[in-house]
């Protein structure tokens, strides 16, 4: 079951040697593994970074009035928080995954492109360095939102053209990882692997990578018109010059619309990974998913308007963004109904990876539900703004993309350290992150029904008892994370770990090219392509 | 061995494919500003009223309807203007044309250059409301201290729906004495 590629046949141009010696190692590796692994640290320091800032936010509103930051501060952490979790953490993250398994699921012996995958990670960590900087300069980090509307956002400090300038780092880094993933999946894959044979995750990335390409230049046109309004006497958004406002809303929203299904797009694909394994039946519905993954990535690019439904849109429009966001709702519900039949009299266990994706089956629903609510455009002018947008994308983001994460994490590391992680734990991480997140989230829903304003440091006192409350779930939450660190830390020091065997998972070698791999996994794999594709289960 | 050249081929073709890709979004990106300008005139969605004068048709005057134009004035970031209207509200009948008055005075004691930024509600009333005179089509010039009437004549186009009882005009005056204000601030 475990024949090692890497050993059948000793090629002219690659001695199976091992990683570099030294810290050197890390700044000048091309090996996907190495930069897989740089890029989840990475992306797991800054959803701490991007945490902290999250709990900056829920202890200034754990009472109303003015406690610990200044309302300017506090508006820099709204920005701040969301620039990092999007851009440092949640994003990085999925590349990391990408990169760690693209090439073992689909029987290459690396990216397409080992050089500029190297390039793209340290152009992501000065990207954010870059953004970090700007908490510590005159006037502040930028204060008017991740979405940088002007003319808000042009009154920032001396922040605004170092905030503009990383933005098209990341974007940078984000189109060359873009480009080196597609490249890898439709050039790279082992002969006998047609692809609608892929494994779910590589069909989802293939269709973000296109998604990325096709997105992150126009954003980062949006921030250099930003650019040149404030420096250079360009009227793009500047009405007195005959610019308008609105149109950086449609632009930024053509951007920023495909831009949260980059987040999820990946969160699906390592979903219908882990539910097959643990249900111990094949993906319900395969060739359904790819196809619904394509509709919602083609939907992602006429439904931004759904963002700006208040500007002042004729009601043909409204109509319009309207329907078209309803029927996205249709192949997202496919997914959701095959990942329910996947489970539908399965042999089901519940180690911590299905812990996390039940769990995201379940409160993405919820997440998407609400979604379904303000699509409804007259009812959508009440939930404009408040908190209760905010408890809906949090709902798709954290127990649905960050939830995935975790559970991909605990999925594959034993396979990444040859170490079992410890089971124990890791259900308590689960049950924690699980009960807190509603906790923390689920009470948004009703400040924001009752009329409460997001991005707003203080509020009025009706709303107390609910802010303390989702306060509270926001620490435990918080601090339940540190578990997951521990857990990682020790399983990849491996002291009082069980070994893991190279399926790693029961039967989970006719579910992934990956299983058939020894466990730890070798620095070089498939060095030539696999004989035999497991593709009964796709 | 060839096979590996082969793919380092198939890669290159493939990068610049997509390289071009980003190019392109990235040209879509500004084009979508004038296609928004395009697409709004064609469909006379964009609740912007006509920025040059208009020629002054004659219409047939209807007298049976009454609509009622509120004008409101506003400042952007507290420019150091006054800026008033003299009428409130008038009430006036499609096709016939009427003239008022604005008032806008430099408070400071510096020369000042300034524009008047017109908006319109309901949006879609703006393709009726027909401008042959307007203090926003140009910037405007004052002296210090200087205080200037300033006239908008218009008529609203008989074709205006009925659904249309008032319409609101309302004007922001810009300050844009020093462009590189901007930079400063």
């Amino acid at each position: 079951m475990s024949a090692v590629a890497s050993e059948h046949e000793h090629t002219d141009d690659h001695h199976d040697h091992g990683p570099a010696k030294g810290w050197m190692r890390w700044i000048v590796t091309t090996n996907h593994k190495d930069i897989g692994s740089m890029y989840l640290i990475f992306a797991l320091i800054m959803f701490f970074v991007g945490g902290t800032m999250a709990l900056i936010i829920r202890a200034e509103l754990f009472e109303p009035g003015m406690q610990f930051v200044e309302p300017q501060f506090f508006n820099s952490m709204t920005t701040m928080h969301a620039l990092v979790m999007v851009f440092g953490a949640v994003m990085p993250a999925f590349v990391g995954f990408a990169n760690w398994m693209i090439p073992m699921m689909i029987g290459a012996p690396d990216m397409a492109l080992p050089r500029m995958n190297n390039m793209s990670f340290w152009m992501l960590v000065a990207g954010i360095l870059m953004l970090a900087s700007t908490l510590f300069m005159e006037g502040g980090a930028p204060a008017s939102g991740w979405t940088l509307y002007p003319p808000l956002v042009l009154q920032t400090g001396d922040a605004l053209p170092f905030a503009v300038f990383s933005v098209h780092l990341l974007g940078i880094s984000s189109i060359m990882g873009a480009i080196n993933i597609i490249a890898t999946i439709l050039n790279m894959r082992a002969p006998k692997m047609s692809l609608m044979q892929m494994p779910l995750f590589v069909w989802t990335w293939l269709i973000t990578g296109f998604l990325l390409i096709a997105i992150m230049p126009v954003f980062a046109g949006a921030v250099t018109m930003l650019l040149t309004d404030r420096f250079f006497e360009t009227s793009f958004f500047d009405a007195a010059g005959g610019g308008d406002p609105v149109l950086y809303q449609h632009i930024f929203w053509f951007f920023g619309h495909p831009e949260v299904y980059v987040m999820i797009l990946p969160t699906f694909g390592i979903a219908s990974t882990i539910i097959p394994v643990f249900a111990r039946k094949p993906l319900f519905g395969y060739s359904s998913m790819v196809y619904a993954t394509a509709s919602i990535a083609f939907l992602s690019f006429i439904v931004w308007a759904h963002h700006m439904f208040t500007v002042g849109m004729p009601i043909s429009g409204e109509l319009f963004f309207m329907y078209a966001t309803m029927i996205i709702a249709v192949p997202t519900g496919v997914k959701i109904f095959n990942w329910t039949a996947t489970m539908w009299k399965g042999a089901m266990t519940f180690e911590a990876p299905m812990l996390f994706s039940i769990a995201f089956v379940v409160l993405f629903t919820l997440g998407g539900f609400t979604g379904l609510m303000m699509s409804i455009a007259p009812v959508d002018f009440q939930y404009h703004d408040t908190y209760f947008i905010v408890a809906h994308f949090h709902y798709t983001l954290v127990p649905a993309s960050v939830f995935i994460l975790m559970a991909g994490g605990y999925f594959w590391i034993p396979k990444w350290t040859g170490k079992m992680y410890d089971e124990r734990l890791a259900r308590l991480h689960f049950w924690l992150s699980a009960i807190s997140v509603n906790i923390l989230f689920f009470p948004q829903h009703f400040l924001g029904l009752a009329g409460m304003p997001r991005r707003i440091p203080d509020y009025a006192t009706q709303f107390s008892d609910w802010n303390m409350v989702s306060s509270i779930g926001a620490f435990i939450f918080g601090f339940s994370q540190l578990m997951f660190v521990y857990i990682v830390i020790k399983t990849i020091k491996g002291k009082d770990c069980a070994d893991a065997t190279d399926e790693v998972w029961e039967d989970a070698a006719k579910h992934g090219l990956e299983w058939t791999l020894p466990s730890p996994v070798p620095y070089h794999t498939f060095a030539t392509p696999p004989e035999k594709i497991p593709t009964e289960h796709f | 061995m060839n096979n590996n050249d082969e793919i380092k081929a198939k890669n290159t073709r493939l990068v610049r494919k997509l390289l071009f890709i980003v190019i392109a979004m990235f040209g879509f990106g500004y084009a979508l500003v004038p296609i928004y300008d395009v697409f709004c005139d064609l469909t006379g969605i964009n609740g912007k009223t006509n920025t040059s004068a208009a020629d002054e048709t004659v219409y047939e005057i209807d007298k049976s309807r009454e609509i009622t134009i509120e004008f409101i004035t506003s400042l952007n970031e507290s420019a150091p203007i006054l800026f008033e209207s003299k009428l409130k509200k008038l009430k006036v009948h499609p096709g016939q044309y009427y003239t008022v008055n604005f008032y806008a005075e430099n408070k400071t004691n510096q020369p000042m250059l300034a524009r008047a930024i017109p908006s319109i509600s309901p949006g879609l009333t703006a393709e009726y409301f027909i401008k042959t005179e307007c203090f926003c089509f140009l910037e405007q010039t004052f002296k210090a201290k200087e205080g200037k009437m300033m006239p908008l004549r218009f008529v609203i186009d008989p074709e205006l729906p009925d659904r249309y009882k008032t319409i609101t005009l309302a004007y922001t005056f810009f300050d844009n004495t020093e462009a590189s204000v901007k930079n400063k601030r």
